[in-house]
């Protein structure tokens, strides 16, 4: 694998939180790569870390030792304003339990990166773009019709693709998926599964959570993480 | 765009925006009310004041008075800045109406009607002789009489709707009228069982000035019939004090300067003369000066009021607190989810703010057009409060107020209104602070839901 394949790489990650008195190690020295146009699904038991380790690659969460290199780039010698504009440009982020807005209606969930990354001005200068792109994803993901319904009115599986739309409305080059199908039936997992395969047939590199091995067999590659520790590799091994 | 358009949907969306928004229109329709009712009773009594002793007043508190008056008159009147100069005596003395066994104490004021009519507002205090306060002495047609006016609570009585009871004609009543005289040392000048002078007034008309005290207690007679009462109208005559009017473009303060300037000299001019020991206590001052003691306790009771109301304030800045810190602690996820698209602190808490502005400018609108409204209608209000159940704000028999000020004054509602938009934006701020250190990670956790 040449440099420019590797999108991302953790090195010696360690992560622990503390329970009253007590100090648990979540994470216990992660090494990882991903490469540019990967499908990769991490799995584990509940409570292995595989959550925490997704929160610290898309900068929602601070390692505690080790670094998380995007692109080369060392991602916590990042100031807040750069981590801020990573988490809106380069990483989209979809979770378990959707996190829609329920005060906006389902295109404005989907066009929220956009506006979030604009001033009014800049805002009313690029809005006709931002609310095409929107429209577009909705499309893509078969909601065109749902476009002014509040997330609220929406079933599962129509919220989850709201969430993939809002996270690939600034065409980021890496996707999180934490249990995107976790609170989804089979079917409609399924559904939202092929979504994530068109999208990383299309290039998109994405990184996804689940404690499902069923599910993570859709991915290209598997990662198991056991005890805070990545155990084995399956399908394509030994990536570094 | 998103700082306006969540802001704008919560607002809408939560309901508990409303308690905050309701507390605010609450707090600022109270404000405004009272506001507007306190400062209009002050405005009020300051105007009636002024209108009772004219721009400026030379004078003193005691009763032998000062002398050579006349000759600071005619230099005040040489003076373009003055209107017209009004020599009073202030007094105490008795008074017992013919037939009555009972004497009362009094204030008397010796005025000359037709230059106090040039300098205060006395003309329009007067019922029957309004249109010719010349003849606001002579009782009748009998110009051999001397007349006097009688404050106006010591003559008529009101209805519950603070309306006078008039006489449609005026009934020939006599008023003795005693007082001691002084001699310019302050000593009695007579002694023995006659050391009071009396004499047999008429009453004439009535003096309305809307000052409690006034109407209550003063009676008013022809200056020199005073001047001989209480003994200043020797050789050298005395007075208590001139009331000065300037002319309309003189400032206040500028205007009591010059007349305190050319008393300086005037004092100077005097100073060999007999009874220039008398000037030592005579001061000059604006009218606010002069009827301070009695203005104060207004002003007083005004600032007790906004110190009241910024208490009133200080619970609005509470709810709006606390509204915030259930608002913020059920929209945890949404702050996770902004800062998962990158939202920073900074926006994330310009968004709490500009929602709490919303709030407070909203509640201030919504209070001050009921303010407003409740104003411009107090007086009937209270009418209707006062048919149906006998209450009243102040009781009109008492106090002598006419209709309760309701004239909004723009400054003040729109220091209010600030002030409460301030109220909401510091009730928010602590937990929008909280809100933006939030952890992304922590306010997307499940248990947050």
């Amino acid at each position: 694998m040449t440099k420019d394949d590797c999108i991302l790489k953790t090195e010696g990650l360690c992560k622990s939180y503390r329970m009253g008195a007590a100090r648990v190690e979540v994470l216990k020295g992660v090494d990882l790569t991903i490469r540019k146009g990967e499908f990769v699904a991490i799995i584990g038991a509940s409570g292995s870390g595989k959550s925490t380790l997704l929160h610290i690659l898309g900068t929602l969460d601070r390692q505690d030792e080790g670094a998380v290199k995007f692109e080369g780039q060392d991602l916590s010698r990042l100031s807040a304003a750069k981590l801020n504009k990573f988490r809106n440009k380069t990483v989209g982020f979809v979770f378990q339990f959707y996190h829609l807005l329920d005060e906006l209606n389902v295109l404005e969930n989907v066009f929220l990166p956009a506006m979030a990354s604009r001033s009014i001005l800049g805002w009313l200068g690029c809005r006709t773009w931002a609310k095409n792109r929107a429209k577009q994803l909705l499309e893509r993901l078969s909601l065109a019709d749902r476009a002014k319904h509040k997330p609220y009115e929406l079933s599962g599986g129509e919220r989850q693709r709201v969430a993939i739309g809002r996270a690939l409305m600034n065409e980021p080059k890496l996707l999180l998926a934490d249990e995107p199908t976790g609170n989804l039936d089979s079917g409609t997992g399924n559904a939202i599964l092929s979504v994530f395969e068109e999208l990383n047939k299309a290039g998109q590199t994405i990184v996804m959570v689940t404690h499902d091995e069923r599910i993570a067999n859709k991915a290209g590659r598997i990662i198991t993480l056991v005890d805070g520790k990545i155990k084995h590799r399956d399908k394509q091994t030994q990536v570094q | 765009m998103y700082k306006l358009i969540l802001p704008f949907r919560y607002l809408l969306k939560r309901h508990i925006s409303y308690l905050a928004f309701v507390a605010v229109a609450l707090c600022v329709f109270i404000v405004v009310v009272v506001m507007t009712v306190m400062r209009g009773l002050v405005t009020d009594f300051k105007q009636k004041n002024h209108r009772f002793v004219g721009d400026c007043v030379v004078g003193t508190d005691s009763l032998v008075g000062f002398a050579y008056y006349e000759d600071f008159v005619k230099v005040l009147e040489q003076q373009d800045f003055v209107h017209a100069v009004s020599p009073v005596v202030k007094s105490y003395g008795l008074i017992n109406a013919s037939g009555s066994k009972q004497n009362f104490g009094i204030e008397v004021m010796g005025i000359n009607a037709a230059c106090h009519s040039k300098v205060t507002a006395f003309t329009e205090m007067l019922y029957h002789t309004k249109d010719d306060p010349t003849r606001a002495f002579t009782p009748g047609n009998d110009p051999n009489l001397i007349g006097c006016i009688v404050g106006i609570d010591r003559w008529l009585s009101r209805d519950p709707n603070g309306i006078y009871k008039y006489e449609s004609y005026r009934r020939r009543t006599k008023l003795a009228i005693s007082c001691f005289p002084l001699t310019p040392k302050g000593a009695l000048e007579k002694a023995g069982a006659g050391m009071v002078n009396t004499k047999t007034f008429y009453y004439t008309d009535t003096l309305h000035s809307g000052l409690a005290r006034v109407d209550s207690s003063v009676i008013m007679l022809p200056l020199e019939q005073l001047q001989l009462l209480c003994g200043m109208a020797s050789s050298v005559k005395r007075i208590s004090s001139l009331y000065i009017k300037f002319k309309d473009d003189v400032r206040l303060e500028t205007g009591r300067d010059k007349v305190a300037a050319l008393w300086r000299d005037f004092v100077k001019e005097k100073a060999d003369e007999k009874y220039a020991y008398l000037f030592k206590t005579v001061t000059v001052q604006t009218w606010k000066e002069n009827r301070r003691t009695f203005i104060a306790a207004m002003e007083k009771e005004q600032t007790m009021l906004i110190a009241m109301f910024g208490l009133v304030g200080l619970t609005t800045v509470f709810v709006v607190f606390v509204v915030f810190y259930m608002i913020i602690s059920h929209k945890s996820k949404d702050i996770g989810i902004l800062k998962s698209v990158g939202v920073s602190n900074a926006n994330l808490i310009q968004i709490y703010l500009v929602f709490a502005f919303f709030i407070g400018i909203l509640g201030s609108a919504v209070g001050s057009l009921l303010g407003w409204r409740f104003l411009v209608n107090i007086n009937s209000i209270e009418n209707w409060l006062y048919g149906k159940f006998g209450f009243q704000m102040w009781d009109r028999t008492i106090y002598a107020i006419g209709d309760i000020p309701s004239h909004i004054e723009f400054k003040i509602l729109i220091v209010i209104i600030v002030s409460a938009i301030i109220a909401c934006l510091l009730g928010a701020i602590v937990p929008t602070w909280q809100a933006a250190r939030l952890k992304p990670v922590e306010s997307l956790q499940v248990n947050q839901l």
